[in-house]
C-alpha cells in the first residue's frame, strides 16, 4: 500500500462543504420539521464525518482492513444502544395477566404466612 | 524441523534472560518475553491476594453464624475477591503472559508491533493493581465486583473511587494489548503463514483481542460514570433526577459479559495445543475451531441481559437474551466435540499439561452445561444470585480457564525456562487441583439449587455440612495451587535442560532454542506446511 | 542495530510494513474510543428517548450559535491539522511548524470558548448539576439530567483535545528539530487520525446537544 499524498485542493473543498453542512443543520434547526428535525440533524452529522473520516482521515485510500475496524466499532456501538434500547422501550408493554401484580405495588400490610 | 545450533547448552548461548542484568534491563526492557515474565510474576502476585479473601470467606463460612468476621468486613472480602480475581488475575492471566510470550514466537516474528505500548500495558496494569491495592488496605470495597448503583454511587461509604479508578486503568492494558496483538497479527506473519495454516492459539488470542478492543472502553466509561456520580454528584443513575440504576447494569454487563468470554477463549486456544501436542494427532476440525473462536467472541457481545433477568429488565429483553445465551452455547460446543474427535484414535500421554487440559474439558463443560440452566429464564428466577451461579462460574473461570492456564505454563515451561520442571510432582498437584476444585465448587451447586443465597455472610443451619465440604475442597484445592509454585521456581536453577523441543510438538516455537534468542530465531522462518502436521513429524522422527 | 534515528523499527522488515502496521494500530485506538464515546452516547440516547420534552427544554437554554461558532473552529483546525500532514509528507518543514500552530491555536480557541463563555456561564446561571444547579423551571431534574450528560460530554471531548494539544507541543518540538522529513511523518499522520477523530465526536455532539427540538 502506497502512502497516498492528496492534493490540497481537495482538502479546501472538503472543508467548504463542512462548512456548508455546519451552516445548514444550525438553520434547519429553527424550520419546524417535527420529529424529523432529528433525523435531518443526525443525517447531516453522519454526512459530515463521512467527509472527515474518508477524506481527511485518507480512509478513501486505506486498506480494507482499517475500514473494517471502523464499521465494526460504529456496528459493536448499534448492538449495544440497540438491545438497551430493546429492554427501555419494552419495560411496560407486557400487560400483567391472572391477576399479577408487580410486587413493588403490593400492599405489605398481610403478608402469607411463611410454609 | 529444529536447526542444530539451537542444540547447545544453555550457558553457552546469549538468550533473552542472559543477554542483559540488572533491574533496569528488566524494568525498561522491550522483549515481549520478558514483558511476559514480568506479567507472569505481577498476577502471580495478585492472585495470592484474591486468595487470600477466598480464604478469609471460605472459613468464615464453616459456621451458620459466620466463623470469623462480621457481615460488613465479609461484603468487602467476596467484593475485593472478584475485583482482584477478575481484573487482575484472570483477565491478564493469559493474554498477558503467554500470548505476549508466543504470540511473536508462533508467527514467526522478531516482536510484537508496538514493543514499546508492550510496556507500556505493563506499568499502566501495575499502577491500576497498586491503587486498587490501595482500596483494599484503605478499608477494602463492598459492593461487589460489579459496582451496581445506587450502592455504589451513593449509599456506600468504602473506597469506590480508588477501586473504580484501579479497574479503569488496568483497563487500558488490556486495550494496549489487544491493539497490540491485532496488528501484530495481522502484518507481521513470516512468509507462507497463512491465516489457516496459524496455530488455534493464535486464532483464540485475536478473537480474545477483538473484546479488548471492543469492550474494554465501555467498562471504562461506565466506572468513570461512577466516579463522576460520587464525586460531583452529576448523576446519569440517579433514580431522583429520572436516572435509570438499570442502565448501569446494562453499561457494566456490556463489557463484563464478553470479559468471560476473554478469561475463556485463550484458555481454549491453550487447550487446542495441549489436546493436539499430547495426542500426537492433528487437531480434528481445524476450521470449525478457528471459526468457533470468532463466534463466541461476536456471540458474546450480545448476552449480556442474562445477568439481568431479575433486576426490572423488559421482560421481550430478557427473551431476546435468554435465546441468544443459548446460541453462543453452540461454538463452545463445537470445540468440546472437535477435541474429543482429536483424542480419539491419538497416541495419548499423560503428562501434566495433559492433566489439565482433560480436567478443562471435563469441568468446563459442566460449567458450560450449567450456564444453560441460567440462561433458562423460568430456572434463573430461583437460581439467580444463589451459589448456583457461583458454581457455575467457578467450574468455568477456575476448572476451566484457570487450568488452561497452568497446562499452558507448564507445557510452554521448558521454552520460557530452557528447563525441564518434575512432571511426576506436576501430575500430583494437577490431581489433588482437581479433586479439591471439584470438592469445593460440586456442593455450591447443590447449595444454590436448594436455595442458598450468594454473597451472605450466614446462612441457615441445614446448608452447614455442603459448607464445610466447600472449605474442605478449599484447602486442598489452594495447597495444590502452592505446589507448582515450588518446583517450577526449583527447576529454574535445577532442572534438567530442555532442548528446543522436549515435547516433540509442532509449531514455530519449538524450532528456536530453549530458552529463545533475543529476537526469537536466529533466521525468520518460513512456513510450508499445514499446523499440527503431526503425521509428517511422526515420519521425520521414525526415519531419524 | 541499534539505531534510534532508524527510518525501521527493528520489529519491522520495511517502512511499507511499519506505516501499514502504524495505521492499523491508530484505526483500532479510534476503535476503542468510539465505543468509549459510544457508552455515553447510549445513555444519552436512552433519557433522550424517555424523557424528550424536558431534554429540548433543557436544550434551548444553551446557546446554540455559540455551538455553531465552537463546530466552525474544530472544522478549520481538522483543515489546518489535514495540510499539517501534508507538509508533512512533502517536506516542507517551516509548513509543518505552521500549521501544527495554528491546528494547536484554535483548539485552544475552541476550549476558551467552551470552558469561559460555556461552563463557566452555565455554572453562573445555576446550570452545573452537582456544583450549582437552581433552574427551577418545568421538568426540573429531567433538565438537570440533561446537564449531567452535557458537561460529562463536553467534558470527556474537552479533555480528548487537551490531551491532544500536549501530544501536537511533543509533535511541534520534534519538528522544529527537523525530526520529519518525507521518510519519517507518521507521527504527524497518526496525530491527525486522532484530532480528526475528535472533531467527529464534536460533529455529533452539537446536533445532539445544542439542535434538540426546534428552536422556532
Amino acid at each position: 500500500m502506497v502512502e497516498h499524498i492528496a492534493p490540497k485542493r481537495m482538502y479546501f473543498f472538503v472543508f467548504g462543504s463542512l462548512l456548508v453542512l455546519t451552516l445548514l443543520t444550525w438553520r434547519i434547526a429553527y424550520v419546524d420539521l417535527g420529529p424529523w428535525n432529528t433525523v435531518v440533524a443526525l443525517a447531516i452529522a453522519v454526512c459530515k464525518a463521512s467527509l472527515v473520516a474518508l477524506f481527511f482521515m485518507h480512509l478513501r485510500w486505506s486498506g480494507s482492513m482499517m475500514r473494517i475496524v471502523v464499521c465494526a466499532a460504529i456496528f459493536w456501538l448499534a448492538i449495544m444502544m440497540t438491545l438497551t434500547l430493546g429492554d427501555i422501550l419494552t419495560r411496560n408493554l407486557v400487560s400483567p395477566s391472572h391477576g399479577w401484580q408487580s410486587p413493588a405495588t403490593v400492599s405489605h400490610t398481610a403478608l402469607p404466612a411463611s410454609p | 524441523m529444529s536447526s542444530p545450533e539451537v542444540e547447545l547448552p544453555i550457558e553457552s548461548r546469549v538468550h533473552y534472560l542472559n543477554v542483559d542484568y540488572g533491574i533496569k534491563s528488566w524494568l525498561l526492557t522491550t522483549d515481549h518475553k520478558r514483558i511476559g515474565l514480568m506479567y507472569l510474576v505481577s498476577i502471580t502476585f495478585f492472585f495470592c491476594f484474591g486468595g487470600v479473601a477466598a480464604i478469609l470467606m471460605r472459613l468464615n463460612l464453616l459456621e451458620p453464624q459466620g466463623l470469623l468476621v462480621e457481615p460488613e468486613t465479609y461484603n468487602k472480602l467476596f467484593s475485593m475477591h472478584g475485583i482482584i480475581m477478575v481484573f487482575f488475575f484472570m483477565i491478564p492471566s493469559i493474554p498477558a503472559v503467554l500470548g505476549n510470550f508466543l504470540i511473536p514466537m508462533m508467527i514467526g516474528a522478531r516482536d510484537v508491533a508496538f514493543p514499546r505500548l508492550n510496556l507500556l500495558s505493563w506499568y499502566v496494569f501495575m499502577t491500576g493493581g497498586m491503587l486498587t491495592l490501595y482500596a483494599v488496605i484503605a478499608g477494602g470495597v463492598d459492593t461487589g465486583w460489579t459496582f451496581y448503583t445506587p450502592l455504589s454511587t451513593a449509599y456506600t461509604n468504602t473506597h469506590v473511587m480508588a477501586a473504580a479508578a484501579g479497574v479503569f486503568i488496568a483497563g487500558f492494558s488490556s486495550i494496549l494489548t489487544g491493539m497490540n496483538f491485532v496488528v501484530t497479527i495481522h502484518k507481521m506473519r513470516a512468509p507462507g503463514l497463512s491465516w489457516f495454516r496459524l496455530p488455534l492459539f493464535i486464532w483464540a488470542m485475536y478473537a480474545t483481542s477483538i473484546i479488548f478492543i471492543l469492550g474494554t472502553p465501555v467498562i471504562a466509561i461506565t466506572l468513570a460514570l461512577i466516579g463522576l456520580e460520587r464525586w460531583f454528584h452529576v448523576g446519569i443513575f440517579d433514580p431522583a433526577l429520572g436516572g435509570d440504576p438499570i442502565l448501569f447494569q446494562h453499561m457494566f454487563w456490556f463489557y463484563s459479559h464478553p470479559a468471560v468470554y476473554v478469561m475463556i477463549l485463550p484458555s481454549m486456544g491453550v487447550v487446542s495445543e495441549l489436546i493436539s501436542a499430547f495426542s500426537k494427532k492433528k487437531i480434528f476440525g481445524y476450521h470449525f475451531i478457528a471459526f468457533s473462536s470468532i463466534a463466541i467472541a461476536a456471540i458474546g457481545f450480545l448476552v449480556w441481559g442474562h445477568h439481568m433477568f431479575v433486576s426490572g429488565q423488559s421482560l421481550y429483553a430478557g427473551l431476546v437474551f435468554s435465546a441468544l445465551s443459548f446460541a453462543v452455547a453452540i461454538p463452545s460446543a463445537v470445540k468440546v466435540f472437535n477435541w474429543t474427535a482429536t483424542l480419539y484414535k491419538g497416541s495419548i500421554s499423560y503428562e501434566a499439561p495433559m492433566l489439565y487440559a482433560l480436567g478443562f474439558i471435563g469441568l468446563f463443560t459442566i460449567g458450560g452445561l450449567t450456564g444453560l440452566y441460567l440462561a433458562t429464564l423460568a430456572i434463573d428466577q430461583h437460581v439467580h444470585d444463589t451459589y448456583f451461579v457461583v458454581a457455575h462460574f467457578h467450574y468455568i473461570m477456575v476448572g476451566g480457564a484457570v487450568m488452561g492456564y497452568l497446562g499452558g505454563i507448564h507445557y510452554w515451561w521448558p521454552k520460557i525456562s530452557g528447563r525441564l520442571y518434575p512432571d511426576g510432582w506436576a501430575r500430583v498437584a494437577a490431581i489433588i487441583i482437581f479433586v479439591g476444585f471439584n470438592l469445593t465448587f460440586f456442593p455450591q451447586f447443590i447449595l444454590g439449587y436448594l436455595g442458598m443465597p450468594r454473597r451472605y455472610a450466614v446462612y441457615p443451619p441445614e446448608f452447614h455440612t455442603l459448607n464445610v465440604i466447600s472449605t474442605a475442597g478449599a484447602s486442598i484445592l489452594g495447597l495444590g495451587y502452592i505446589i507448582p509454585l515450588i518446583y517450577l521456581t526449583w527447576s529454574m536453577r535445577y532442572g534438567p535442560e530442555a532442548g528446543p523441543n522436549p515435547w516433540h510438538a509442532t509449531g514455530l516455537e519449538w524450532t528456536t532454542a530453549s530458552p529463545p534468542p533475543p529476537h526469537n530465531f536466529e533466521e525468520t522462518p518460513v512456513v510450508t506446511e499445514e499446523p499440527y502436521s503431526y503425521d509428517r513429524l511422526a515420519e521425520e522422527i521414525q526415519v531419524a | 542495530m541499534h539505531n534510534s534515528h532508524a527510518v525501521v523499527a527493528e520489529q519491522f522488515d520495511d517502512r511499507v510494513q511499519q506505516h501499514e502496521a502504524s495505521s492499523l494500530g491508530m484505526w483500532i485506538f479510534l476503535a476503542t474510543e468510539i465505543m468509549f464515546f459510544g457508552g455515553l452516547f447510549t445513555g444519552y440516547t436512552i433519557y433522550r428517548n424517555l424523557y424528550t420534552s424536558a431534554f429540548e427544554t433543557a436544550s434551548h437554554l444553551l446557546n446554540a450559535k455559540i455551538g455553531a461558532f465552537n463546530t466552525v473552529v474544530l472544522i478549520c483546525s481538522s483543515l489546518t491539522m489535514a495540510l499539517a500532514v501534508h507538509a508533512a509528507q512533502t517536506g516542507k518543514r517551516k509548513r509543518l511548524i505552521a500549521f501544527l500552530l495554528s491546528t494547536m491555536g484554535l483548539g485552544a480557541v475552541f476550549l476558551y470558548i467552551k470552558f469561559v463563555l460555556e461552563w463557566h456561564h452555565e455554572y453562573l446561571d445555576g446550570l452545573a448539576p452537582g456544583l450549582h444547579f437552581t433552574y427551577a423551571g418545568p421538568h426540573a431534574s429531567r433538565v438537570e439530567l440533561f446537564f449531567c450528560f452535557y458537561f460529562i460530554m463536553t467534558g470527556v471531548h474537552a479533555v480528548h483535545m487537551i490531551v491532544g494539544e500536549g501530544v501536537m507541543t511533543v509533535l511541534l518540538v520534534m519538528a522544529w528539530r527537523g525530526a520529519f522529513s518525507p521518510e519519517k511523518y507518521n507521527p504527524i499522520e497518526m496525530m491527525g487520525l486522532y484530532w480528526h477523530f475528535v472533531d467527529v465526536v464534536w460533529i455529533f455532539l452539537f446536533p445532539l446537544l445544542y439542535l434538540l427540538g426546534a428552536r422556532f
